[in-house]
């Protein structure tokens, strides 16, 4: 078990940093008074007198080297290697709804695959009239479309289903990224091979050496699936399935079928290694649910939370946090101080997008007493997000998939914070 | 009038915060586009490798328990086991029966997978894992037959087939049904919420992620692996700093199989410490390929320039073994990853 010695670095500088903070309101001084002139601004900083970098430096940009702690972070012991397996969104770094997309959760089952754009083909074969061929070229020259969607895998928060688990929402939430997709209909291009009636399923396959497929229904095909080509207005990038793959609104991430290669048109599922051995919910009586596709209403505070505790004492206070759903939009979210027994109405801001990620804020004068932070949805259906153990009620705790539950940080004294389960 | 349709226009985006107009879609066009091209029978053949739970896509073939075990522990064993049981955290492929419903399940293709198609279909597209659809439809049907006996489906005489396909029946089909979640759920959680006073007193914390202590540390960690590094290069002799750490990016091709460094152990290809210029097939205990054994037997030795040749073309340097494995193309990058190794391998 962890001492106060063993704690990582980042942990102790937390502390040191929230000590510092709550002694300048303890002597009694306002957070005003300086007492000696601030040498960042009274020395002249280099920035200020010297050259930068000409505009070649940097032709495709990086961020601040300040924020180079902000990245995509991979947990070891869950996979049994680093090429099938997964990393994380750090949500507790990022503001607004748009995830950029060098921090997009990454899974892959068989890696990264790296596909020459001109030796790719997107096949549509099966119940179709004429089995087709698509090259990269032909697929930009459909009409496109411009979609924010949010895309989660369907473990995600499946770490915590028996409890607390891991300490930091980008470890038990960053398995979600939202971004705006370019791409075309579906539609289009099975309209293209020419549908027959008997067709019922699809079967979207990659291209990489997992040769990763899904059964999705026909209906949700026609409806709003896209074959996405760009992400946040650049090409996606290879992590994310360049040069195309499909996007499935609001349903889990596994069925949005990156170096997408080939779709089969059929009138029955296929029932493969994803949705069998993989995502199905197991219930505490042995049986499954299979085909549990849609990603329900869920949020989570991202500040403050244990990545990024509350370094500036008491006083004025911004909770945020995001929401979403895989069923709508997000019209509501309500924020506890108190582990659930009273609740308050967040400020939504930005874009309410269907199927999108929402940001949302609480404004409060925090006391410097220990809180028990909650963040619950309310989606455009009704759907309230529910607490752990309404689910646990329901499923079990084996089901591993679609934890959509509410989570509890624990904030303390010095501002720190903890993920923990409530009773 | 321009001026009232902008100002307009800026309060119909100041309003979409909360309400999207709805966009109209891409449009379709009667009798499509004409683009994309017609796919010849021999490029959908190519590429539809599909299997479905009724059968539909199997080739004909088939393929014996035994040989299946021949192949398994050829192909599959270094990840899962002689049988099926796993290594480290590879997934388990036999065995679970009842455990389903208790606190540690086990998910099997015995103990949970509902069809055969679906062990068919994975085995065939997906596996070995790094060399995909390198295995013949035969031996797929065969490595099928044995991981069914290994599951206490078949008898250990079997011999699947596409015709005797049908025969077999999966323990765990029954136990699947169809996303319930809107009838059982959705009118739970569609409530209006509970605002004040909602719990029967305070909530107490129950659990802390902090006692478990299982979250990866952000700082230290990298550092840690630097230090130990450096510590672990040699003082004089060694190769170059640089080389060694361009070598280091190199090798992250090669993790997925191999390990080096004090702590290494054997996963799909074995341990590489001290492998520049020892015998090929030294270490113990892992299961080289007969190419590789027999190869030894003949004085193959890991010279720098034997082991330069195998990296630029493994299929070629020695064929019929098991790295699956494309090669590097780049002079300057087998040089970086043999002086990798070399300096990450402990003392000899």
């Amino acid at each position: 078990m962890s001492d106060e010695t063993a704690k990582p670095t980042s942990r102790r500088k937390f502390l040191q940093g929230a000590a510092v903070a709550t002694g300048a309101v303890a002597t009694g001084q306002m957070v005003h008074a300086q007492a000696a002139p601030d040498p960042a601004i009274t020395e002249m900083q280099p920035w200020q007198q010297y050259l930068g970098a000409g505009v070649d430096a940097s032709p495709y940009g990086m961020p601040s080297p300040h924020e180079a702690h902000v990245i995509r972070r991979n947990v070891p012991w869950l996979t049994a290697d680093s090429v099938s397996s997964i990393n994380f969104t750090p949500l507790h770094e990022l503001d607004g709804i748009i995830t950029p997309n060098g921090l997009c959760f990454e899974r892959h089952h068989s890696g990264v695959a790296e596909v020459d754009p001109g030796l790719h083909r997107l096949m549509i074969n099966g119940l179709v009239d004429t089995p087709m061929v698509f090259t990269v070229e032909d697929i930009m020259r459909f009409p496109r479309e411009n979609r924010t969607y949010f895309l989660e895998c369907a473990a995600n928060t499946g770490m915590e289903w028996r409890g607390a688990q891991l300490n930091g929402c980008q470890f038990t939430h960053g398995m979600i990224h939202n971004v705006v997709y370019t791409g075309v209909p579906l539609r289009l291009l099975l309209e293209e091979a020419g549908v027959r009636t008997n067709a019922a399923w699809i079967l979207p396959e990659g291209a990489d050496a997992s040769g990763m497929t899904r059964s999705i229904p026909l209906e949700k095909a026609l409806d709003d699936c896209l074959v996405a080509t760009h992400m946040n207005g650049e090409r996606l990038r290879a992590e994310q399935g360049y040069p195309m793959r499909l996007v499935v609104p609001g349903w889990e991430g596994n069925m949005w079928v990156k170096w997408l290669r080939r779709i089969e048109v059929g009138d029955q599922p296929w029932h493969h290694r994803e949705e069998t051995s993989k995502y199905t919910d197991l219930l505490e009586d042995g049986e499954a649910r299979r085909f549990t596709w849609v990603m329900d209403a869920k949020s989570v505070i991202t500040n403050p939370s244990p990545q990024a505790p509350i370094l500036h004492g008491p006083g004025p206070t911004v909770i945020t946090g995001v929401a979403w759903s895989g069923r709508g939009s997000i019209p509501r979210v309500d924020v506890s101080l108190d582990g659930g027994q009273n609740w308050n109405q967040a400020r939504m801001s930005g874009p309410s997008f269907d199927k999108s990620m929402h940001r949302f804020y609480y404004e409060f004068d925090w006391d410097g007493s220990p809180l028990l932070l909650q963040s619950r949805a309310m989606d455009s259906t009704g759907y309230v997000q529910p607490t752990k153990d309404q689910l646990r009620e329901i499923r079990g705790e084996n089901s591993i998939y679609h934890n959509n539950s509410i989570q509890t940080w624990a904030l303390s004294e010095d501002g720190t914070a903890e993920n923990v389960e409530v009773g | 009038m321009k001026k009232i349709a902008l100002t307009a226009g800026i309060l119909l985006a100041s309003t979409s915060i909360y309400a999207v107009a709805q966009e109209a879609a891409a449009p379709s066009r009667e009798g499509g586009f004409g683009l994309g091209r017609e796919a010849l029978p021999e490029e959908v053949a190519a590429w539809d490798i599909d299997i479905r739970p009724d059968g539909e896509g199997l080739p004909v073939g088939s393929g014996d328990v035994w040989t299946g075990e021949e192949l398994f522990v050829d192909y599959c064993s270094a990840c899962h086991g002689d049988f099926g049981e796993a290594v480290g955290r590879w997934p388990v492929l036999a065995g679970g029966f009842g455990t389903l419903d208790g606190e540690d399940p086990v998910k099997t293709i015995g103990s949970y997978w509902p069809y055969l198609s679906t062990v068919w279909d994975y085995v065939h597209r997906a596996m070995p894992y790094g060399a995909a659809q390198s295995l013949s439809d035969d031996e797929v049907y065969a490595i099928t037959a044995y991981l069914l006996y290994l599951n206490e489906v078949v008898d250990d005489d079997f011999v699947l087939s596409n015709e005797t396909f049908a025969d077999v029946e999966m323990p765990n089909e029954d136990a699947f049904f169809m996303d319930d979640r809107a009838e059982v759920e959705l009118p739970l959680f569609t409530q209006e919420p509970c605002m004040t006073d909602c719990t029967d007193g305070p909530v107490e914390v129950t659990m802390n992620a902090m006692v478990l202590d299982v979250t990866p540390e952000e700082e230290g960690a990298g550092d840690d692996a630097a230090e130990a590094e450096e510590e672990a290069a040699p003082e004089d002799t060694g190769p170059d700093p640089e080389l060694v750490a361009a070598g280091e990016g190199v090798f992250r091709q090669c993790q997925t199989c191999h390990q080096v460094g004090e702590d290494a152990r054997n996963g799909a290809g074995p341990i590489l410490n001290g492998v520049v210029g020892a015998a090929a097939a030294h270490v113990e205990g892992f299961r080289y390929s007969p190419a590789m054994t027999g190869a030894a037997e003949d004085g193959l030795v890991w010279t720098e320039e034997n082991l330069a040749a195998y990296l630029t073309d493994p299929r070629g340097f020695l064929r019929g073994n098991r790295m699956s494995f494309r090669g590097l193309s780049s002079e300057d990058d087998i040089a970086a990853v043999i002086a990798y190794i070399q300096a990450s391998g402990p003392a000899q």
